[in-house]
């Protein structure tokens, strides 16, 4: 079964290739089954590879497929293959389920748009790089998956193309993540330099010894590695593009933005472990890189008043909690939260979607209030999400987060009350947005007539759900055996050989279960302000603002990062560019091109005379030629 | 010399054999079957022939070489490579007929008759090792295009393309010819082998008479592959042929001519490699230029994909002047990747014409493909490849060819390839545009598929695609094919 | 033999070419030029044409010709066939089977699409 492996990324491409080229005629209800049905194809297929990989002893639970040679040119030699580990296995179920969910969950919420198929289409070409990205067995081949998810979400944010914010923010995701891009790049070539190989195995078994620990190569390498990372999972500075992405359909927010493509860069760094291991320097600066993004993105949260932008800011802030993770070496800890917080996260998006389904599009949370009654189901999922997003036992947010807080704590003090502080203020955020959105009294336009969901949205809403308190299970804390995911995750992560994972043999339980109360009692601290400022005493943030009016409106806006990046390096970069375009573009390369262009189209008019049409001419052209060709043999 | 039945060998024309037998079974069915519809399945009969020597010429791949009929003709990797493409493309552009032929009323039986006697010339031309035996092949396949230009009767601009394709070809014949005598002259000999011989064991190198010969023996083929200045029939030939003909001779033809040059030059002529390379050289640099700045003002499709098949044979030509491994490599697989990105963009000129030839300006291609959404990716497919974008099979064939002639240290020629390539980026995406980008003047009525036709768009399609993503089991035949020269 | 081997030749072509260039140059200089309609008549063989040379002919008279043509070549190659016939063999004999079959059929075909008929089948 495991050879199958490549089956997992066929049927996404059997689903484009079904909608995209096929499709024009198909109705609707046809072209969604189909989307979907391909997905839950790879989706089983993923989960019988899984099944398998679970009989085989932990040791050889690696394993190459290669399908074929893809390009061998010199020294350069790629196959295309797939690498099939525990890694790579947690990712792609994690992918393929969640996408299954909410390709469901398209089918309610996009019914009415005129654009159903190119939806479905972009979606499953989007799955199907996703899945690429992460059963690749090379780094070229993962880049080619990395390329094919940006290009995706571009497509996606920019869905509505004909509105300009959505183009724009589609144009602002692609920039952003270019720069991240040119430093996976640049990565490579280094990677390739130095290894002779991009393969994933070679490259891996060769780096203890080829490179030394913390020196110049492997620091650069893993660093600008992470500035590729930084750019796909939004951390600091390359975080700008996230909160605009918002811009496009509210599922596609949830898959792409929340669940699978922003956590690619997680992926990258945990699958280089072995690599990071060797760099502590780039550790460092991943994991201080991952607890200030959490807190900025928290802080900028508390004051949103758009629920998917809310979203957003959350979403930064954990990636940064991920990031975090890895950079006190416990990468399985940040693959735990990626995987509890696709479940979550992707329900609070659904959930927010739903509500605004509800609503006519509405996403200002001002205008919202009291829709609990209203909208039962979406309530009650939506708040499991938040809870599991705060951290609060039992729920799957907990488990996660409790146990990167507690790496961290090995680590360094300083970066576990950053991530505390986070955490507090994640549960605030979340818990003003329930409060604003559900609770208290109603805002709502009178014209709005509020209603509940279709069940082809429910019903994801509920399995996410499910999802979202059980998913924490399966990487209990303190009981033997209980944190299966880390076990399961050994193989690839022991790679890394030292790290905080390895210290983590020895602790005591006692002061673990402590912490962990810590860490609910900073969560419910949150909420309990949360509550205080929102349905307890409604007043108080309004006072707030004005007391603190500075700081608010600092906040508000983001920090004004939009704006000073817009003075600092848009503005100028544009002018530069206006004055090059006017200048050098127009005049000088525009000038040139044309020129030639013009030089080329009168030449062939030229040339088309000598085609006169008589073959005497030719004939004569003919023996022009031999007299020529023997000058030219002679003459040598 | 004694003659016996073993030196004969008839399993090394077995290809030439079975597509004979079938043109012939052709004939025969032709005169039989009376019912004018039921004369259309005579086509099956042609394919069926392709498809038996494409079994017999498959099987005879990897063999030991063997050479048949007293050292006239050769079955290597090399012939084999060339017989498989030649049969592809007789395959598809019989399939490409099909519809053409029924609904121009034209007489089935003599047109894949013909067709298959001209694959069957260009079978024999990829195979012979005597020059005597390069020349029947030569006029076997030329003779039956000089019919099947002109096959549309009713066509002014057939006919004459067809009178000025035998004036012409009679004309480089002759120049071939001429050259083959003063290579016989020369060396005594018209076994590709012993001239070889003679030329290293006498000195030969500067005689005069050789020199005249080779020079001559480069026109004649130069006219074949359409080398300037040796092109000037190819527009209006290509033009008013039947447009599967057209397909068929761009890429059949021309490769077949390649295939006889590189064997003549590269086999056993390489100790005047200094002569024919220059001649070459400054060739590629005219075939390509010209090629490709005549295209950029043509409104009629396929005299632009005339055109810019001249420009692809002096992009060939690149290959062939660099040489070596890499170089033969690179023709080859440019060659194979050509005969089907061409025949393809040909498929979807042949959908799109209509009766009297009609619908072939570029003007009647506006709004086709939101009109056919399929017929226009697959047009903008091929056009793409044709244009060498990444990452389709052009752009790979072109690869190779480009660092091939680096590597040899063709800098120039390889800068003014490229250069080349860039200009041809313009005419091959006019087609592209135009069908997707503008409206039509007119309804279009639309066009009709037929199943055979919908075959060869799809293996032209599957292939342009394949070679391109996955070049290197293609690179690696093309690489055993090459082993004779090195 | 270098080049120099065929300077001889060269130097007589040279001489010939400005000869006959040299006389029709020097005529047309020279000499006075009367026209008149017999003189720019196309020449007949001394007679008078009747009729316009641009007639066509039927085109069954060059296929008619080019059967004949095929014909005689086959004549003319059974001859030498059969003069080393007994070196041959067996092997001489098939191959003219062939070649004489595949001439038949081509046969058969022009015979029953009519090549043959003079004037009562339209082809």
């Amino acid at each position: 079964m495991i050879n199958y492996i490549w089956m997992v990324t066929l049927f996404p491409l059997i689903g484009v290739v079904l909608n995209g080229l096929a499709g024009v005629k198909f109705p609707r209800k046809v072209t969604g089954a189909i989307g979907s049905l391909a997905i839950l194809g790879s989706f089983l297929t993923a989960c019988l590879i899984f099944a398998e990989v679970l009989r085989l002893p932990a040791a050889q639970r690696t394993s190459e497929v290669v399908l074929f040679t893809w390009i061998a040119c010199g020294s350069l030699l790629v196959n295309i293959g797939f690498l099939v580990d525990p890694l790579s296995l947690v990712m792609l179920l994690t992918v393929s389920g969640v996408s299954f969910i909410i390709h469901i969950y398209s089918m309610g919420y996009m019914a009415e748009d005129e654009g159903f198929r190119r939806y479905f289409t972009y979606l499953n070409l989007f799955v199907f790089f996703m899945l690429i990205l992460v059963s690749a067995n090379s780094f070229l081949l993962m880049f080619v998956g990395w390329e094919g998810v940006g290009l995706c979400s571009y497509l996606l944010i920019g869905f509505w193309y004909q509105r300009r914010a959505p183009a724009d923010a589609g144009k602002k995701a692609f920039v952003v993540n270019r720069i991240g891009d040119y430093g996976f790049l640049l990565a490579m070539m280094l990677i390739f330099v130095t290894f002779k190989t991009l393969d994933f195995s070679t490259v891996f078994a060769a780096a203890p010894h080829t490179l030394e620990s913390g020196g110049l190569a492997v620091t650069l390498i893993t660093l600008l590695l992470f500035l590729g990372a930084c750019g796909k999972s939004a951390q600091i500075p390359l975080y700008v593009w996230l909160p605009d992405a918002m811009e496009g359909p509210t599922p596609v927010s949830a898959l792409i933005h929340a669940a699978t493509m922003v956590t690619a860069g997680v992926y990258m760094v945990v699958r280089c472990s072995v690599l990071y291991s060797l760099a502590p320097l780039s550790m460092d600066v991943v994991a201080i890189i991952g607890c200030l993004t959490a807190i900025y993105a928290a802080s900028i949260g508390l004051m949103q008043n758009d629920i998917k932008r809310v979203l957003a800011y959350s979403t930064i802030s954990q990636l940064g909690y991920m990031f975090l993770a890895c950079g006190v070496g416990a990468f399985s800890a940040g693959i735990f939260h990626l995987v509890t917080h696709a479940f979550f996260k992707a329900l609070l998006f659904l959930g927010a979607g739903s509500v605004m389904h509800g609503m006519a599009g509405e996403l200002d949370m001002r205008k919202m209030g009291a829709l609990k009654s209203k909208m039962p189901w979406t309530y009650w999922t939506f708040l499991i999400g938040t809870l599991a997003l705060a951290g609060i036992f039992p729920f799957a947010g907990f488990f996660s987060k409790d146990e990167i807080l507690w790496d961290v704590l090995q680590k360094s003090t300083v970066l576990w009350a950053g991530g505390a502080i986070g955490a507090f203020m994640t549960a605030f955020y979340m818990f003003r947005a329930v409060f604003m959105t559900f609770h208290g009294e109603s805002r709502v336009d009178e014209q709005v007539h509020v209603h509940e969901s279709p069940r082809v949205m429910l019903i994801p809403l509920g399995v996410l759900a499910l999802l979202s308190v059980a998913g924490g299970f399966i990487g209990l804390p303190l009981i033997e055996g209980g944190n299966r995911l880390k076990e399961f995750l050994v193989p690839v992560i022991a790679l890394a050989g030292h790290g905080a994972a390895a210290q983590h043999g020895a602790h005591e339980a006692g002061f673990e279960a402590v912490m962990m109360v810590v860490s609910l009692g900073v969560a419910l601290a949150g909420i309990a302000l949360a509550w205080l400022m929102y349905i307890k005493n409604p007043a108080v943030p309004e006072k707030l603002s004005e007391r603190l009016s500075g700081l608010y409106r600092l906040i508000y806006n983001k920090y004004f990062v939009d704006e000073a990046c817009a003075a600092v390096i848009v503005e100028p970069v544009k002018n530069g560019s206006l004055f090059l375009w006017r200048a050098c573009d127009n005049k000088v390369i525009d000038g040139a091109v044309n020129g030639s262009g013009a030089v080329m189209l009168r030449a062939s008019r030229i040339l088309q005379r000598v085609q006169t049409g008589m073959v005497q001419g030719y004939a004569l052209g003919f023996v022009g030629g031999v007299i020529a060709v023997l000058y030219i043999v002679f003459a040598m | 010399m004694g003659i016996e039945a073993g030196t004969v060998m008839l399993g090394i024309i077995g290809p030439e054999v079975v597509l004979v037998v079938a043109a012939l079974g052709l004939m025969v069915a032709d005169i039989i079957i009376k019912d004018e519809r039921e004369r259309q399945f005579l086509v099956w009969i042609g394919v069926a022939g392709i498809l038996g020597s494409l079994a017999v010429s498959a099987s005879l791949w990897g063999r030991e070489v063997a050479y048949g009929f007293y050292g006239m003709v050769v079955v290597d990797n090399f012939s084999t490579f060339f017989t498989l493409l030649f049969l592809v493309a007789g395959g598809l552009t019989l399939l490409m007929s099909h519809r053409y032929v029924q609904e121009r009323k034209l007489s089935p039986g003599e047109y894949y008759t013909l067709t298959l006697f001209a694959t069957c010339g260009m079978v024999l031309m990829g195979k012979s090792t005597d020059l005597i035996m390069i020349f029947l092949g030569l006029e076997v396949l030329s003779v039956s295009l000089y019919v099947l230009v002109g096959y549309v009767r009713g066509s002014d601009k057939g006919v004459e393309a067809s009178l000025k394709y035998f004036l012409l070809g009679a004309f480089s014949s002759g120049f071939l010819l001429y050259g083959i005598a003063l290579l016989y002259g020369a060396t005594g000999s018209t076994r590709l082998a012993e001239i070889g011989a003679a030329i290293a064991q006498k000195g030969l190198l500067g005689e005069p008479m050789l020199l005249a010969g080779m020079g001559l023996l480069l026109t004649g083929f130069g006219f074949k592959i359409a080398m300037v200045p040796f092109h000037m029939w190819a527009p209006d030939v290509y033009e008013g042929a039947p447009s599967p003909i057209t397909g068929f001779m761009s890429v059949g033809v021309k490769a077949a001519a390649f295939a006889a040059l590189l064997r003549v030059f590269a086999g056993s002529l390489p100790g005047l490699g200094i002569q024919w390379k220059e001649v070459l050289w400054l060739g590629s640099i005219l075939t390509m230029t010209l090629g490709n700045v005549t295209a950029l003002m043509q409104t009629n499709i396929k005299r632009m994909l005339a055109y810019s098949s001249i420009a692809h044979a002096g992009y060939i030509l690149i290959g062939v002047v660099a040489g070596g491994e890499t170089g033969t490599t690179a023709v080859l697989y440019y060659l194979l990747v050509y005969t089907l990105m061409n025949l393809g963009a040909f498929a979807v000129v042949v959908a799109i014409e209509q009766k009297d030839e009609k619908r072939l300006e570029l003007l009647d291609y506006a709004g086709m493909g939101t009109r056919h959404p399929a017929l226009g990716a697959a047009m903008a497919v091929f056009m793409f490849s044709l244009a060498g974008i990444p990452p389709l099979s052009g752009f790979m064939g072109k690869f190779y060819i480009f660092s091939a002639a680096v590597k040899e240290g063709y800098l120039g020629l390889t800068i003014i390839g490229v250069l080349n390539s860039l200009v041809s980026v313009y005419y091959y995406l006019r087609v592209t545009v135009m069908m997707f980008m503008k409206e039509p003047e007119a309804e279009i009525t639309p066009v009709l598929f037929h199943p055979s036709l919908v075959v060869v768009l799809i293996i032209a399609l599957f292939f342009t695609l394949q070679m391109g993503l996955f070049p290197s089991t293609y690179l690696h035949i093309a690489r055993e094919s090459i082993k004779i020269f090195l | 033999m270098g080049i120099a081997g065929y300077t001889g030749i060269l130097i007589m072509v040279a001489v010939a070419a400005a000869f006959g260039g040299v006389v029709v140059l020097l005529s047309r200089l020279i000499g006075k030029r009367q026209e008149s309609r017999e003189k720019l008549m196309p020449y007949e063989c001394g007679i008078d044409p009747t009729g316009n040379a641009r007639r066509r002919f039927s085109i069954k008279f060059y296929i008619t010709a080019m059967l004949f043509i095929i014909f005689d070549i086959e004549a003319v190659f059974l001859y030498p066939w059969a003069v080393v016939y007994r070196s041959l063999k067996i092997f001489g004999f098939i191959e003219m089977v062939v070649f004489v079959g595949i001439l038949l059929i081509g046969f058969l075909y022009v015979w029953k699409k009519g090549a043959l008929e003079w004037g009562s089948k339209s082809i």
